[in-house]
């Protein structure tokens, strides 16, 4: 740390003229404490009374946004007041100032007015930050003496109407940035070198796809996958649209791609418990749950040779405890030993240890060679360290028994579209059978409820579409007049989003194929006692008349909503999420797959709903992502440390509490104790700096005399 | 609170009174929903003057005070909601101090509600427009800081 600190004072005095100028005051003021100077000279700087009084020369530079800030406020006045702030030696305005002509504007006035600092005054910093501070450093500064006023997305877009209001904000806001500006100091950016493991969490298709990828790239990738198998909703489906693939058909390969390949480690059955670390470095304990049996290495690793689970099912046939199947939505029964279907992989039974009563027959079944089962494993916690992650947690159905007025759960023929993909699916409960569920007949009228909890602004659905829910619908239509002759869907339908290739054309095949459509929201659904008939209520809004049908199964296509896990794992990875729960990307068009934590990338649905190739082209996106840092081995981590004054520093050590990554430790140094500061844990949050009461911690970009800068600039005014 | 765009752009003829309000706001959540509202054009009135940090916790309650010391009319610091912070805990520990100042702020006889601390995420443009304006309702209401007449 002072290595570096010292090589900043030697590249500031040989560089720039004026900055030797600046720090000179300072320097003396070091001599008299006889300090090191380059540590000294900061905190001089952090010295009331000091904070205006030296030779900061800031350039300000106005974007107009074309008319996205012109529109909305004078630039003019807000030029000729900029001149006038202390320390502003030159002023100037552009229309792009993010183009490359803008940034040559900026660029020449650093070098013509020999300027310290730069104030760029347009959008966000959360934007366009990187882009000015590579210009600033083009110009030859260092680019953390660029500081930016936020007069687009917090003033000219939010002020539309307010030409004066804006207009004064705009001033106010650079005045505040100037101050900071002239307080700013050259930093330097901490290379820290990269793990070269990856981490994804959630095996559905865009995990797995993200994981073969990584994987493919050569970089070793934990996959992990809190179900005990792989292949996550895609492998629930029958068929998908718009081409009717069969999902299977296209799925089981790249499951066994994923158990086979040398640089993935498959952890079904396991959850991420704690992530500590940052970019480069995460540390993530996964929580292996109890499974009960042995993989064949596991059983190697024991001492038994050539035993451990070879799938061969004698133990379900044996076991006594029957509960219902959660992979067929409740429609099969399984045993307390389990695979969810043949096709799993890993080819490894489980143990539902809720409902497992330690009989021990399926011990006995499995036999003396294989000895895979193990009544009283536990859970057992893995230590990993990975350098970047991807979250492709998936989703879940919404509870569609909520919205009362269908009847789901009430009336036995009204199912899911989850269910009747289960239904119609060849390896499904009924073999691929469409059946009433109330009298096992082969139903003639079928009716699809689309927007079943999705585009709900009632508070009780979700108000998002959920975007494939009408595609599939649409294949649902096909699958029963393709195997049931005469059996004609009815699809209630708010609008059809058939918004992919090939999609608006498979609407017009079904159209053609004889689906009939009702162009409205089904109001509700009521069950005819003696038939179990359904009765369809609803308002045709094309021909304006209501809609009286009987039907002899419903169809829902209900709305889907994030994974119950979701919230905690995103919190254990620290990603934000939207009010509806789903992950939120770094920015929605620039940075879909990235999230506000550096090396965390979203795949797949998590992130909003997607159908199947989105996800795995979002995958395909989020693993490129995740692989540049991992591939260029080192990432520069923003120098936004604390350090300790240790002067002023007591050495009380409440600091040391405050950190949430237990990056402060007290020391012994020159006969006293004071705080210091581990740089690789720090993360720059700043809490330590906002308590100390002696003011003795410096934040480095966010430091006290700057923000106290910043609070007199707006409310004294420049000239104090 | 107050919904988004319930408010009128005042006239500023003479007598006039534009209050002088700081924000100080986190960068993860609340300047993000700052700058979704300004994606969304949710219209706010334009009082409040924003200082970003990186995190609520990195607020001193002095810089409040200071604020109060230097006339302002009312402080606002918004950071993410409980659980969301960027950095863990940062919040947690940011609102502890600003519930203090609060109390604070009471025994010197300064009306508390000259000073707020609101939880906004990245996703929530409206409600940073409705914080807003609530805020710059409540201030109009008080008026001027009796410290800020000190100050003149």
């Amino acid at each position: 740390m002072m290595v570096e600190k010292k090589k900043a004072t030697t590249k500031k005095t040989e560089t720039k003229k004026q900055e030797t100028k600046k720090v000179a005051p300072v320097k003396q003021e070091a001599k008299k404490q006889q300090a090191a100077p380059a540590p000294a000279a900061e905190k001089a700087v952090a010295a009331p009374g000091a904070t205006t009084k030296q030779d900061a020369r800031i350039g300000v530079f106005i974007c107009h946004c074309g008319t996205n800030i012109a529109g909305s406020m004078d630039i003019q006045a807000v030029q000729d007041y900029a001149k006038t702030i202390p320390n502003v030696a030159y002023v100037d305005n552009y229309k792009y100032m993010c183009s490359m002509p803008g940034q040559t504007v900026i660029s020449k006035a650093v070098h013509e007015n020999k300027l310290t600092g730069v104030v760029v005054a347009a959008c966000t910093p959360r934007l366009h930050e990187p882009t000015f501070r590579n210009a600033t450093k083009d110009a030859g500064l260092n680019p953390f003496r660029f500081e930016m006023a936020n007069i687009r997305d917090q003033n000219s877009w939010v002020h539309m109407h307010d030409r004066e209001g804006s207009t004064e904000k705009a001033k106010d806001a650079i005045r505040i940035a100037v101050a900071k500006a002239a307080l700013l100091q050259d930093l330097y950016p901490k290379s820290v070198p990269v793990e070269k493991t990856a981490m994804v969490v959630g095996a559905g298709i865009g995990g797995m796809q993200a994981a073969l990828d990584l994987a493919g790239a050569g970089i070793k990738t934990y996959l992990i996958e809190s179900a005990p198998s792989i292949g996550g909703r895609m492998s629930q489906l029958d068929k998908t649209f718009p081409t009717l693939d069969c999902s299977q058909c296209i799925l089981t390969p790249k499951m066994v791609d994923v158990g086979r390949s040398a640089n993935i480690e498959l952890m079904t059955y396991c959850e991420v418990d704690n992530v500590e670390g940052y970019i480069g470095n995460f540390e993530v304990t996964i929580r292996k749950k109890a499974r009960g049996v042995m993989t064949p290495n596991e059983a190697e690793a024991k001492g038994i040779s050539g035993g451990g689970c070879n799938g061969c099912g004698d133990c379900d046939a044996v076991c006594p405890v029957i509960k219902p199947n959660v992979f067929e939505v409740g429609m099969k029964p399984r045993k307390a030993i389990y695979i969810n279907h043949p096709q799993v992989v890993p080819l490894i039974y489980t143990i539902d240890f809720t409902t497992c009563v330690k009989c021990g027959l399926c011990v006995t079944a499995c036999g003396p060679e294989k000895r895979a089962i193990d009544l009283e494993s536990k859970d057992e916690l893995i230590k990993v360290k990975v350098g970047t992650a991807i979250l492709a947690t998936g989703y879940d159905i919404f509870p569609i028994e909520k919205k009362e007025e269908w009847g789901y759960k009430r009336y036995e023929n009204v199912i899911t579209s989850l269910e009747f993909e289960r239904l119609i699916c060849a390896s499904g409960p009924t073999g691929g059978h469409l059946i009433r569920p109330s009298d096992g007949e082969t139903p003639k009228r079928v009716a699809f409820v689309l927007c079943a909890g999705s585009r709900d602004n009632t508070g009780i659905g979700k108000p998002y579409c959920s975007r494939f829910c009408c595609m599939y619908s649409l294949k649902h239509a096909h699958q029963i007049t393709e195997k049931i002759p005469g059996c004609i869907p009815y699809i209630f339908y708010m609008d059809i989003r058939s918004f992919g290739k090939a999609y608006e054309e498979f609407y017009y095949r079904i159209q053609d194929e004889g689906a009939k459509f009702i162009r409205g929201r089904v109001a509700n659904i009521l069950e005819d006692p003696k038939t179990k008939n359904l009765h369809v209520y609803a308002d045709d809004t094309l021909l304006d008349r209501p809609v009286d049908m009987e039907v002899d199964i419903v169809v829902l296509a209900a709305a889907i909503q994030p994974a119950a896990d979701t919230e905690r794992t995103r919190r254990l990875f620290g990603v934000s999420c939207t009010g509806d729960g789903w992950l939120q990307e770094a920015h929605p068009k620039l940075n879909p797959c990235g999230t506000t934590t550096a090396g965390v990338f979203l795949a797949g649905v998590c992130q909003g709903p997607k159908d199947i190739p989105d996800t795995v082209a979002s995958a395909e996106g989020a693993a490129s992502a995740a692989s540049i840092p991992i591939h260029m081995g080192q990432v520069e981590l923003e120098p936004y440390f604390a350090s300790c004054i240790e002067e002023k520093c007591a050495g009380c050590g409440m600091c040391v509490n405050l950190c949430p990554y237990s990056a402060l430790s007290l020391v012994e140094k020159d006969g006293r104790t004071v705080m210091q500061v581990t740089e690789a844990k720090c993360k720059g949050c700043g809490t330590c700096g906002g308590f100390c009461p002696g003011g003795a911690i410096w934040m480095n970009h966010f430091a006290t005399p700057q923000i106290v800068a910043q609070i007199d600039a707006f409310l004294l005014g420049g000239e104090q | 609170m107050s919904a988004p765009g319930d408010f009128k752009i005042p006239e500023r003829g003479p007598g006039f009174w534009q209050p002088k309000i700081l924000g100080m706001v986190c960068n993860w959540c609340s300047y993000a929903g700052a700058d979704l509202a300004g994606g969304g054009r949710i219209q706010y009135p334009p009082d409040v003057r924003i200082i970003r940090v990186m995190c609520t916790g990195r607020f001193d309650s002095l810089f409040v005070l200071k604020a109060f010391a230097d006339g302002a009319d009312g402080v606002l610091v918004s950071g993410c909601h409980f659980g969301d912070c960027h950095y863990l805990e940062g919040n947690y520990k940011g609102a502890k101090r600003m519930f203090m100042v609060k109390r604070l702020m009471k025994s010197i006889g300064l009306d508390d509600r000259r000073f707020r601390m609101t939880f906004v995420s990245a996703s929530e443009g409206a409600k940073w427009a409705s914080v807003i304006t609530d805020v710059v309702k409540t201030i109009n209401e008080l008026g001027p800081s009796p410290l800020a007449k000190n100050n003149e």
